[in-house]
């Protein structure tokens, strides 16, 4: 199954809200995908300090603190770190390559799974709750967040496996499904020389958009291109800083509902999820049609 | 249909229970509901603060009313049998699947599979339904309001399937003997799926049907569409 939530705040008077909110969502979907749970939080002060750019990984047995000031001696710059369980999330004045290169030199063993301007993505294995609650993800605030409970299908129960896939400055995936072609477009993707962290059909998906983004394709179009290439059953919410973005496959069978106020955009496998939203019930309503891209502007 | 109910025992004389969702668990009002005595106990049921549940109302085999105040998720009043069942709100997945009979009333959209495998009854959905309504139907009766998805009644083998707007792509795909009445526009048909006269007899049918469902349209600006009956017999175009 696997349960997405996504919550998009138009409203700044909400964003003090986003962490609280965003987890009470989680909740409604952990049936969906007991396994392992991750999140990617937009605008909080306390993971990604205004000015600065954040790397998120998986330490793989190095404490956070030596992470943080290995990489610190690397940069000459005050790195800042939030230890998330399972996760680390590092901060700096630097520029979002230098602070990668830095990390994976100071933490060779580590796996960076996220980069970017005001974005951190804490995931890991594990109860989704127990793992929202080592986040603090209840105190986060911003502009937008997006969640993932994993039921793993497709490939092994690892940190790695869990989502969002974020493989581009600010970009997220999560999925909902399962892509049955992935082995050939990750050879084909390969053979461009793009890298893969995990064997998750996901992460093919997030490096497709990835890398059509990065060759000029906006979020729409690198999805419709999404759509033509990928065989299987899929709902996808894609963010980057400033979008949010939901597309499903032909068939349309892995379920999406949105919700829409001038407040905020809410995502859901299921209505559950949005029911304690303010204003939900004044909301407009909708599922996505197959293979539309829906995408809402920051 | 709720008003034959009423007419029968005035409102103010019947037994009515309120259920709070907020405070009671999905499994204790199912349990109530499957009772042996359930319908000496009280004939109408209300629903509050159904959040987009999971399994409301499933299960039922009781000539009563269950009135649900809001949205509902996945399977609600799946398998029901006599009883009369009412969303004042949406529904989610698998909406009155494999209902026997009795009758389930949306005021909302309903999400995919609604009717799905559905044997007998009447299932009413006054906005949209998603897609796949009515697939693999079995002699239900489903009429909605408002538009269909795509893929409604695939495989449908008895029953009809009433839609006062428009249907999505591969509308009645692979159908057997299940009926379909479209007044609005269809994107396409599904393998073996045509339009045919819609005769007198298939007007009476229609009338009945939107009368039943308390929807007013006009049954002459409908079309019907039913299986061409080519996949019933081996044909090699048919084969891989």
């Amino acid at each position: 199954m696997c349960g997405i939530v996504g919550l998009h705040l138009r409203e700044p008077e909400l964003h003090p809200r986003l962490g609280e909110l965003l987890t009470g969502m989680l909740g409604q979907v952990v049936e969906r995908g007991p396994d392992s749970a991750g999140v990617a939080v937009y605008g909080d002060p306390r993971l990604s300090p205004p000015g600065t750019t954040t790397v998120s990984l998986l330490p793989r047995g190095a404490a956070a603190e030596e992470i943080a000031t290995a990489t610190q001696a690397l940069l000459s710059q005050t790195v800042s770190f939030v230890d998330g369980g399972q996760t680390v999330v590092l901060s700096a004045a630097v520029a979002d390559d230098e602070l990668v290169d830095a990390v994976r030199r100071a933490a060779p063993d580590s796996l960076v799974i996220g980069h970017g301007a005001d974005m951190a993505v804490l995931k890991g294995v594990g109860s989704p709750l127990a793992l929202a609650a080592s986040f603090d993800l209840a105190s986060a605030q911003g502009w937008q967040g997006v969640a993932h409970t994993r039921m793993a299908t497709e490939s092994a129960v690892t940190p790695e496996g869990s989502h969002p896939f974020s493989v581009g400055s600010g970009q997220c995936l999560v999925h909902n499904g399962s892509f049955a072609n992935h082995a050939t477009i990750r050879r084909e993707l390969r053979a461009e020389g793009v890298p893969f962290d995990s064997e998750n059909d996901s992460e093919v998906g997030a490096r497709f958009v990835a890398h059509h983004l990065a060759q000029g394709a906006d979020l729409e179009k690198s999805l419709r291109l999404l759509c033509e290439r990928f065989d299987g059953f899929y709902t996808l919410l894609v963010s980057t800083r400033d979008s949010f973005a939901v597309v499903r496959d032909a068939i349309a069978c892995k379920p999406a509902i949105v919700a829409e106020t001038p407040q905020w955009v809410a995502m859901a496998s299921e209505y559950r999820a949005l029911a304690g939203l303010p204003g939900v019930e004044s909301a407009r309503i909708f599922e996505p049609e197959p293979e539309v891209v829906y995408a809402w502007q920051r | 249909m709720a008003a034959m109910t009423e007419a029968a025992v005035p409102l103010q004389q019947r037994q009515s229970v309120r259920v709070d969702l907020a405070r009671t668990s999905v499994r204790e009002l199912n349990a109530a509901l499957h009772a042996g005595d359930v319908a000496q106990r009280a004939d109408h049921w209300l629903v509050r603060h159904p959040q987009g549940k999971h399994s409301i109302a499933v299960g039922l085999d009781a000539e009563i009313e269950v009135e649900i105040d809001g949205h509902v998720g996945y399977y609600c009043a799946g398998m029901n049998q006599r009883a009369t069942v009412t969303v004042n709100g949406n529904a989610g997945t698998g909406l009155a699947e494999n209902m026997m009979s009795g009758t389930v009333r949306v005021k909302g959209s309903a999400s995919q599979s609604a009717g799905a495998t559905a044997h007998g009854g009447l299932l009413v959905i006054e906005g949209d339904a998603s897609a796949r309504c009515g697939i693999s139907m079995k002699g239900v009766d489903i009429v909605v309001g408002g538009s269909v998805g795509h893929m409604s009644a695939f495989m449908g083998q008895a029953g009809r399937l009433v839609v006062c707007g428009d249907a999505g792509e591969a509308l009645g795909d692979s159908l057997y003997e299940a009926r379909i009445y479209l007044q609005g526009s269809v994107k396409s048909l599904g393998a073996d799926c045509i339009e045919k006269p819609l005769r007198d007899e298939h007007l009476a049918e229609l009338t009945d049907l939107l009368a039943r469902a308390g929807i007013s349209a006009d049954p002459r600006a409908f079309r019907r569409y039913g299986s061409a009956r080519q996949l019933y017999s081996f044909h090699v175009d048919n084969a891989y």
